[in-house]
């Protein structure tokens, strides 16, 4: 059984990691969008798939956060990448199978997967 | 939705939303009865009479009115279409309770699906505020307290990776506890 001890091990674990962390200035946010309209397409699993694979990779300075309705309902499950400097990146129709290629192509390396971006799946 | 653990996630977004600073979930089956209550309780800043009848109307929304919408008439139909209902009740400045109670035996009953994912995720997501789960079988009931975990954990986030990992487990474990009916005493 998990223990409340145990939870107390953890914080003192992280406690001595996050000190490293301190100081390294603006960061990339991945925002996923969460309304009625993205719950009902799937974020859920979407979300949680890019919280892991930031912390798997151990990924500093990369924030996962929810917003609200993006306003293109059909698209959802809808999620932007903000990376300074740069410019909006919005991906369409995800799914969990999508983040690992995003976080290292995109994240990692600054190469968005342009096939899964907005501009490439919604045509006039 | 697929299931009810989205319809929750769903609606526990219009009270943070309404800035609710605390937030209890709590899910309860009653075998006896075939009965499953889910509520969604908060202290945020609550609606008039005339938006609690409004946000059950799904062909009400405005853009103006962004969180009333779709997701109280999805939760309504789910309930409704078991042969239960939804309750609202709410007061300007005080908060909302949100209610639902669904028939388990009937065949329009979709399942709770993964409720630990949902309230991990409005755990991590809104270290800001204050959450209270509690998930039971009858008599057996399971709580979890963001309040009494901040007061342990201390200046590390409840988002910190190793941290949210814990508490997945954590929510997993207790929940095939109840739903396994093992008891505490053997251990």
């Amino acid at each position: 059984m998990k223990s409340l001890e145990e939870l107390m091990a953890i914080r003192d674990k992280a406690r001595a990691s996050m000190t490293d962390r301190e100081g390294t200035g603006e960061g990339i946010r991945i925002v996923v969008g969460m309304a009625t309209c993205g719950i009902a397409a799937g974020a859920r699993p979407v979300l949680n798939a890019f919280v892991e694979e930031v912390a798997k990779r151990g990924l500093k300075n990369v924030t996962v956060s929810q917003t609200g309705c993006i306003g293109m309902c059909q698209y959802e499950p809808i999620v932007e990448v903000f990376a300074p400097g740069k410019e909006k990146v919005t991906y369409v129709k995800m799914s969990p199978e999508n983040v690992p290629e995003i976080v290292a192509n995109h994240i990692v390396n600054g190469n968005p997967v342009v096939e899964k971006t907005v501009g490439a799946i919604v045509k006039n | 939705m697929r299931e009810l653990s989205l319809n929750v996630l769903d609606i526990a977004q219009n009270s943070i939303s309404a800035d609710a600073p605390l937030i209890e979930i709590e899910v309860l089956e009653n075998t006896e009865k075939k009965e499953l209550l889910i509520g969604i309780y908060d202290n945020g800043k609550g609606m008039t009479p005339e938006q609690v009848e409004n946000v059950k109307d799904p062909f009400f929304t405005t853009r103006t009115t962004r969180k009333v919408g779709m997701g109280i008439p999805l939760f309504k139909l789910a309930a409704e279409q078991t042969g239960g209902h939804l309750n609202i009740e709410s007061e300007v400045g005080k908060g909302t309770r949100v209610q639902a109670v669904f028939k388990t035996d009937s065949i329009d009953f979709t399942p709770i699906g993964d409720m630990e994912s949902t309230v991990l995720m409005l755990i991590t997501m809104n270290t800001d505020r204050e959450f209270i789960y509690r998930f039971g079988i009858d008599e057996r009931i399971f709580t979890l307290s963001t309040q009494e975990l901040k007061a342990i954990l201390g200046d590390v986030p409840l988002s910190e990776p190793s941290v949210s990992m814990w508490i997945k487990e954590y929510l997993e474990e207790q929940t095939q506890n109840i739903r396994g009916g093992m008891l505490n005493e053997i251990t």
